[in-house]
């Protein structure tokens, strides 16, 4: 079977004929096998869904118990019409999977996801899985894109922590998975007080809690007097009347986009903390050059540099030019 | 160089100026001499280093990574030093000391040039290559000035901040001596001729304040329009300096040409052709030049008004009253037709002055000023002897269009304001505010912006066109670079007219009536 026969791109995401399912569809399909629970990738309505367990679990806090017909949790090797799928871990938020698609005869085709190779104290690292294709994001598929330790991140935020005591630190953080990731990094570069958190991070900060992954202690950023001189919220708080109740607060972003400084810029932000759940290009190019596919297939990002580094590289590859995924996911 | 890099991106981002301030103030007390002389000098533009050309970085990264990639991660990031920065690879992270980056960029020739800037790249990380390329540039953007970076100073220890702009052109990077004297050591002997001396400054005041005072006893003559300047001849240096010390020298050749005098002159720097004042947009036009075109100074011919004097002919006039001091500038020979007294005016009553004020002869006229005829001359801003007593502003009732959120204390508040006037069936944006309210009010125009919000672009907020702001404005410049063609000095929102209908409020071709 040709490549494009068991996985192609279609208005609704990724679709595998032999198996009749798609990967992360952008509307609602009989069957969808999803790789992570961020919102442009697990959406509600689904006839059918696979995904790990904690995946569901994280579509169920946001959607409701109801938010497919019916759900299999991915373990192991599973078959499905005319071919075996897998699930593995990649590294990019709590329950992230890659996800292996093997057909009877016919190339093995690896689909990402959205994946990332730095250390994260919430999630599973990244596991390299050997395939003919490997479907890659290109968040950051720029050579610009070099994402320095998080940890030295955290000392920024320290740093200026001391510098302005009286101040309230406000740190935007996507609710899934960088919030979290944000406060572990904390906890591990010492800052060992209660962190407040907005209302909408509280019931996904309680299940990675559940979980098993120790976020320290946590107050709510509710109530008119927020005791707690660090403060994570998402990004969209910001624009909400939800931030007057801080005096004069240092408003800080966590996202590989903050690298750039007109980035940052655009978004009003006084500290920003390059921290990211995805690939950098050295990650990336690494990856591509570890697993050595055939070929290379690009969902989303800025995929023309990726392009131009297999051209230069003498790789096959070509862009799958999604639509309906986040322009920027982070 | 990492704590300077660090304090670099941290001014960037920073928009308030209490807090860049406290961020300079704690590198400056935290860096030893001479980096920290060195950042300064930095920060202040005063850093004479050779001009690396953005061929040059350009070049540099040609043999390093491949054309096309170069060119889309130009395009993603949009500065030239900072794609660099990015996209160097194997930089080592040590922390070269600033001084060592300061010399190489001072003292390399032009061939070792290239060479020299690769091998301080290849030990430098991201932040610190950053901070590296822009010194190199000579371009910081950081938003911070020198009087600015005076004030940290002055934050430091006992010298304030007219003692440290007295000296400070004296001094040379990397300040030694000044940071000696901030630590407790000898005040810097003042080296260079023509130093800048601390400016008088004025209190503002109304009609029922001047009642309490003996009209009398006080003077009064117009208040110029154009920049406050102290012009210098010091045994032939020439200077002209802004109120806070800055150098204006570079961009009017013509008025240094024209200081045939020996003194220091306290005065207006205004454009003046023949005995014709021009507007202050006139002046802008000669403003933070390197250097001025002849046709420029055909064109926009710059002058002196003076007010008064600090030292003439050898002598500090600055203790004698007032009286003194203008019998002698009477008398006084300026040397050249481009610099003139200003006239006293005649007034008998606070209403008789109230009475000029309201019809002035002349449109580069912003009110006037009074002080008294025995005040000495008190560098700062005494409360007392000289008062100012502005024209009233102009007013227009304009629609917001767009709001902005703030920043710091605002943070969270739609607190900065576009707003447009009819032209036609349309609304032009003519300008911006963001003062001019109290608290109260802000939180209900934030509530009005979150409540008719029609379309959003980041922070920024476009709002259905009902609410009309009398905006208050102290002059109005031509500008070809604003759409509606005219440009708002110190617009602030006087009055919230939420009575007023939209319609109603004022066309474009009224304001443009208005430009001098």
């Amino acid at each position: 079977m040709r490549a494009d026969q068991i996985l192609h791109p279609t208005e609704a995401g990724l679709y595998c004929p032999p198996g009749d399912f798609h990967i992360d569809p952008v509307r609602p399909v009989p069957r969808a096998l999803i790789t992570h629970g961020h919102g442009d990738h697990a959406r509600a309505g689904h006839g059918a869904v696979l995904a790990t367990a904690q995946t569901l679990d994280i579509m169920a806090i946001r959607y409701g118990a109801d938010f497919t017909g019916s759900r299999q949790v991915a373990q192991g090797v599973i078959r499905i019409g005319d071919v075996s799928v897998s699930f593995h871990p990649a590294g990019h938020i709590l329950g992230s999977a890659q996800i292996a698609v093997m057909p009877d005869r016919g190339p093995k085709i690896v689909v990402s996801g959205d994946y990332c190779r730095a250390p994260n104290p919430v999630c599973a690292p990244y596991e390299p899985v050997p395939c003919d294709i490997f479907v890659t994001e290109a968040t950051f598929g720029l050579p610009v894109f070099r994402h320095p330790d998080p940890l030295a991140e955290m000392a920024r935020l320290r740093a200026s922590m001391a510098e302005f005591p009286e101040r309230p630190h406000l740190i935007g953080a996507y609710a899934l998975g960088k919030a979290q990731r944000v406060i572990a990094l904390a906890r591990q570069a010492g800052i060992d007080g209660p962190i407040a958190i907005h209302g909408a991070l509280e019931r996904l900060c309680r299940f990675h809690v559940e979980q098993g992954i120790d976020l320290g202690p946590l107050v709510p950023a509710t109530a008119d007097r927020v005791d707690a001189q660090l403060v994570v919220a998402p990004p969209s708080a910001f624009a909400s009347a939800w931030v007057q109740r801080f005096r004069d607060p240092v408003i800080g972003f966590a996202s590989g986009w903050m690298a750039v400084r007109a980035r940052a810029r655009q978004r009003g932000v006084e500290l920003p903390l390059v921290i990211s759940d995805h690939v950098d290009w050295p990650q990336v190019t690494q990856t591509i050059r570890e697993l050595d596919p055939e070929e290379v297939w690009i969902t989303h990002g800025t995929e023309d540099g990726l392009m131009r580094w297999c051209e230069i590289e003498g790789r096959t590859a070509r862009p799958l030019r999604l639509i309906g995924y986040e322009d920027e996911p982070e | 160089m990492r704590a300077f890099a660090h304090l670099l991106e941290r001014l960037a981002f920073t928009p308030a100026r209490n807090a860049k301030l406290r961020l300079l103030r704690h590198y400056l007390e935290q860096t030893p001499d001479p980096d920290r002389g060195y950042a300064l000098a930095a920060l202040t533009g005063d850093l004479k280093l050779r001009a690396v050309t953005p061929g040059l970085l350009r070049g540099l990264m040609a043999d390093r990574i491949d054309g096309q990639l170069f060119a889309l991660s130009y395009d993603f990031v949009g500065d030239l030093a900072e794609t660099i920065a990015l996209l160097w690879e194997g930089g080592l992270d040590e922390d070269v000391p600033l001084r060592e980056a300061v010399a190489i960029l001072r003292d390399t020739g032009r061939a070792a040039l290239p060479g020299a800037i690769t091998a301080m790249l290849d030990r430098l990380g991201p932040s610190q290559r950053l901070a590296f390329l822009k010194l190199a540039t000579g371009n910081m953007r950081v938003g911070l000035s020198a009087r600015m970076a005076r004030m940290a100073l002055a934050e430091m220890g006992a010298p304030d901040v007219k003692d440290i702009e007295e000296i400070w052109h004296g001094l040379t990077p990397p300040y030694q001596p000044l940071f000696d004297w901030i630590a407790g050591g000898p005040r810097p002997e003042q080296a260079a001729r023509a130093p800048f001396r601390p400016v008088m400054l004025s209190t503002p005041v109304d009609l029922d304040q001047l009642r309490a005072l003996d009209p009398a006893e006080h003077v009064a003559e117009w208040k110029w329009d154009g920049i406050r300047v102290q012009a210098i001849n010091d045994g032939g240096t020439r200077r002209l300096y802004s109120r806070t010390g800055e150098d204006l020298g570079n961009a009017f050749p013509d008025l240094l040409d024209a200081l045939n005098f020996d003194g220091t002159l306290d005065g207006e720097l205004l454009v003046r052709r023949g005995g014709d004042l021009g507007s202050f947009g006139d002046l802008q036009q000669r403003l933070n030049r390197k250097s001025v075109s002849r046709a420029l100074l055909d064109s926009h011919p710059a002058a002196l008004r003076v007010y008064d004097a600090m030292i003439w002919q050898g002598q500090d006039l600055r203790d004698r009253p007032w009286q003194g001091r203008r019998a002698l500038l009477e008398a006084a020979d300026f040397g050249s037709d481009r610099i003139d007294l200003s006239p006293l005016l005649p007034f008998a009553t606070w209403d008789d002055l109230a009475a000029l004020r309201a019809d002035p002869p002349d449109p580069v006229i912003e009110g006037v000023m009074i002080k008294r005829r025995d005040s000495t001359y008190v560098g700062g801003r005494p409360r007392g002897p000289w008062f100012k007593w502005k024209r009233d502003p102009m007013v227009v009732d304009a629609v917001m269009l767009y709001a902005q959120r703030g920043h710091g204390k605002r943070s969270g508040f739609y607190s900065d304001f576009t707003f447009g006037l009819w032209d036609g069936a349309d609304l032009v944006p003519v300008g911006k505010a963001y003062f001019g309210f109290t608290d109260e009010e802000l939180r209900q125009l934030d509530r009005f912006v979150r409540q008719n919000t029609v379309d959003r672009f980041g922070p920024v907020r476009a709002v259905a066109p009902l609410l009309v702001l009398e905006v208050a404005f102290e002059g109005l410049n031509a500008s070809a670079r604003h759409k509606s063609g005219v440009a708002m000095r110190f617009p602030r929102i006087s009055r919230i007219r939420w009575d007023k209908p939209a319609a109603e409020a004022d066309r474009l071709d009224s304001l443009k009536a208005l430009i001098p």
